[in-house]
């Protein structure tokens, strides 16, 4: 169990930046998420901290020691692969020994070793199989089990889920939160996925063109975004963003309601909503449409759970609401999130 | 639309032409007609001459006369009775062995070298392949050439080492083991390219994910060699060493032009005997029953490989 910090970290590669002087550091055990869309150089950060890309600029502190020019091998941390990774030529069992053999620990140890990682993650019987004969989710739980076998100071994990199909998922999911929570062992991942980030993370840290936007606990992420590009990355669908002036307003779908369904509260912002489409999902019904009187170029859509049976009529304009402690507003040429003044009056 | 109403309209004749015309879609048809030129190449130019040259091993055919009698395994038991033919089969073995022992070795640093980037790895890599393009008779002229009795280069180095004092000569072709070194040298210098190139591409599609795992995993350079990379490439390896051994063993080029067998049958190998007593001797069953020697060592060979590279794919 260690401590991650990363101070300044830069990454250039041939005149592009990947990375561009990120401050992280992870508390103690914590589960560290780094979300962000494809490119935004979140591998890169999980690969330089591993030790696999040399930094540009700045160092890595792991455990109190500066390991920037360290190998791999130096770093007490174990990485899983998006891919898993296995030996293919080694069965499961030597699989997990290759990690104790490298660290050179005795030969009698190796045996005990293997059978609690392999009881940790439940794949005792697949002990002697090699990598071809097993499915994704078992390929998975052998990468978790060489990982964990070394007893390493810092997990990091590459998309481990995303080669799983959708509802493998899940329960691997479940699985991986368990699994380091019983371990306690600092975690580092990185996702594109934010439903993965929402559930996994202690904490998120979002991630665009090489910056973090923000770093917070999923709740925080999600109704306290710092900048429009938080707002509109987490959340499906994305916070809803209407230009109002020289400044921004934005609101979750899902706080978008009809009047008559939540009746009139003080400080409310009360607007009329022209409907032009609407999807219904099962659980929620999703209806898109704008808000002429605020912005008549944003779409807005508003989530209304199956629980609100108001009816809905496409092209009407009908009265909806948000409630005053929803709202948020942002700059509207840097993005960055301001604090309230007053609420735009109803049309 | 059309096309089927115009063979519906005109009987029997039209439709032969059509399934004519759809011949070449069918896959019993196709596939027959594209192997066939290959097919009688085969036949041609490896299927006639191994024939005739079991038939001529069975025989007492020479170039002197018009006798063809079949003779059974007389001529075998004539090869094998040959004083020289011991150390001829052994010289086979040891060229082969030791030549291709060599390769596996250099062809597996090569290829890690020529895997990594530096500047002017394209040029290296060139440079690596050229013995391979060269013909193997031009490729061994010059070696015959740099290891020459007095203007070879090697006395030059010796001399400057002081293994040989001034005047004096190594004579690389003139001694045994150094005839025997500069044979399984210039063998090993042939099939290095080849090898190198498969090993090559064996290491590159190994995945980078793999590389980086056991690099996480701890493992320094040695054991991702020995564990990770050698064991995931010796398939391939395998394949290379198999061409290898086919090349060295049947080539009777490097001996013929560089000792010519010499000195005193030194450096001979099988193909080399066979063609000095088929061709040049005119005892052409004597020849084709040496020659015959070779068989079923490189049946076994070719088999155990493949079946081994099989196995090994497998996993």
């Amino acid at each position: 169990m260690a401590i991650v910090e990363t101070r300044g970290l830069r990454k250039e590669f041939a005149g592009h930046t990947a990375v561009d002087g990120i401050d992280l550091t992870t508390t103690e055990g914590e589960y560290l998420v780094l979300l962000g869309p494809s490119g935004c150089g979140k591998t890169t950060l999980l690969r330089m901290i591993a030790g696999l890309e040399r930094p540009t600029a700045g160092d890595i502190v792991i455990g109190g020691h500066v390991v920037t020019d360290l190998p791999p091998r130096a770093r007490q941390i174990a990485m899983v692969f998006q891919s898993y990774a296995l030996y293919p030529h080694k069965t499961v069992r030597k699989n997990i020994v290759f990690p104790l053999a490298a660290a050179r620990i005795p030969k009698q140890e190796w045996a005990e070793l293997v059978n609690w990682a392999a009881h940790t993650l439940g794949i005792e019987p697949l002990l002697e199989r090699r990598p071809r004969q097993l499915s994704g989710g078992e390929r998975q739980r052998v990468a978790l089990a060489r990982a964990l076998v070394r007893k390493p100071q810092v997990f990091l994990f590459d998309e481990p889920l995303s080669n799983l199909d959708a509802k493998l998922r899940t329960t691997a999911r479940d699985e991986l939160r368990q699994f380091q929570e019983r371990l306690g062992i600092t975690t580092i991942y990185v996702t594109h996925d934010q439903v993965e980030a929402m559930g996994l993370g202690d904490r998120i840290a979002v991630l665009n063109a090489g910056r973090v936007q923000q770093i917070g606990r999923p709740e925080e992420i999600y109704d306290d975004p710092a900048n429009t590009f938080v707002a509109t990355f987490v959340g499906t669908p994305p916070m809803n963003l209407l230009r109002t002036g020289d400044r921004m307003l934005g609101f979750r779908p899902e706080h978008l309601l009809p009047l008559s369904a939540v009746g009139e509260r003080p400080g409310q912002l009360e607007c009329d909503f022209e409907v032009s489409r609407m999807e219904n999902l099962g659980s929620d019904r999703y209806v898109y449409g704008t808000i002429p009187a605020l912005d008549p170029e944003a779409k807005v859509i508003a989530k209304l759970p199956s629980t609100i049976s108001a009816t809905v009529s496409l092209g009407r304009q009908e009265r909806y609401v948000v409630a005053a402690d929803r709202l948020r507003y942002f700059q509207a040429d840097s993005g960055e999130r301001i604090e309230p003044a007053g609420i735009p009056g109803p049309p | 639309m059309t096309e089927t109403a115009v063979t519906e309209s005109a009987g029997p004749g039209a439709a032969s032409a059509r399934r004519r015309r759809y011949l070449l879609d069918r896959k019993g048809v196709l596939g027959p007609l594209l192997l066939l030129p290959a097919v009688v190449y085969l036949v041609a130019v490896v299927g006639y001459p191994l024939v005739l040259a079991i038939m001529y091993a069975f025989s007492d055919v020479t170039v002197g006369s018009n006798r063809f009698d079949l003779v059974g395994f007389t001529t075998f038991a004539q090869a094998v009775s040959d004083p020289q033919f011991p150390k001829v089969l052994a010289n086979t073995f040891i060229i082969t062995g030791v030549s291709q022992a060599l390769v596996v070795v250099l062809c597996t640093v090569l290829a890690m070298l020529l895997r990594s980037r530096f500047r002017g790895r394209w040029f290296l890599r060139f440079i690596v392949l050229m013995p391979w393009t060269t013909p193997v008779a031009l490729g061994t002229i010059i070696w015959l050439w740099m290891l020459d009795s007095i203007f070879t280069p090697f006395d030059w180095f010796a001399r400057g080492l002081g293994v040989i004092g001034p005047g004096e000569h190594l004579n690389m072709l003139g001694h045994d083991g150094l005839a025997m070194g500069s044979v399984i040298a210039v063998q090993t210098w042939r099939v290095l390219p080849l090898a190198t190139i498969i090993v090559l591409a064996g290491l590159t599609s190994i995945p980078h994910d793999v590389h980086e795992q056991a690099q996480v995993d701890g493992a320094g350079f040695w054991r991702r060699l020995f564990g990770i990379e050698i064991p995931l490439i010796a398939p391939v390896i395998l394949v290379a060493v198999l061409f290898g051994i086919v090349f060295t063993f049947t080539d009777m080029t490097v001996v013929f032009v560089l000792t010519g067998g010499g000195p005193a049958n030194a450096t001979q190998v099988l193909a080399s005997l066979a063609f000095y007593k088929g061709i040049n001797g005119g005892n052409l069953s004597g020849g084709a029953a040496d020659a015959l020697f070779m068989f079923p060592v490189l049946l076994i060979m070719a088999v155990v490989t493949l079946r081994w590279s099989a196995r090994l794919g497998a996993r």
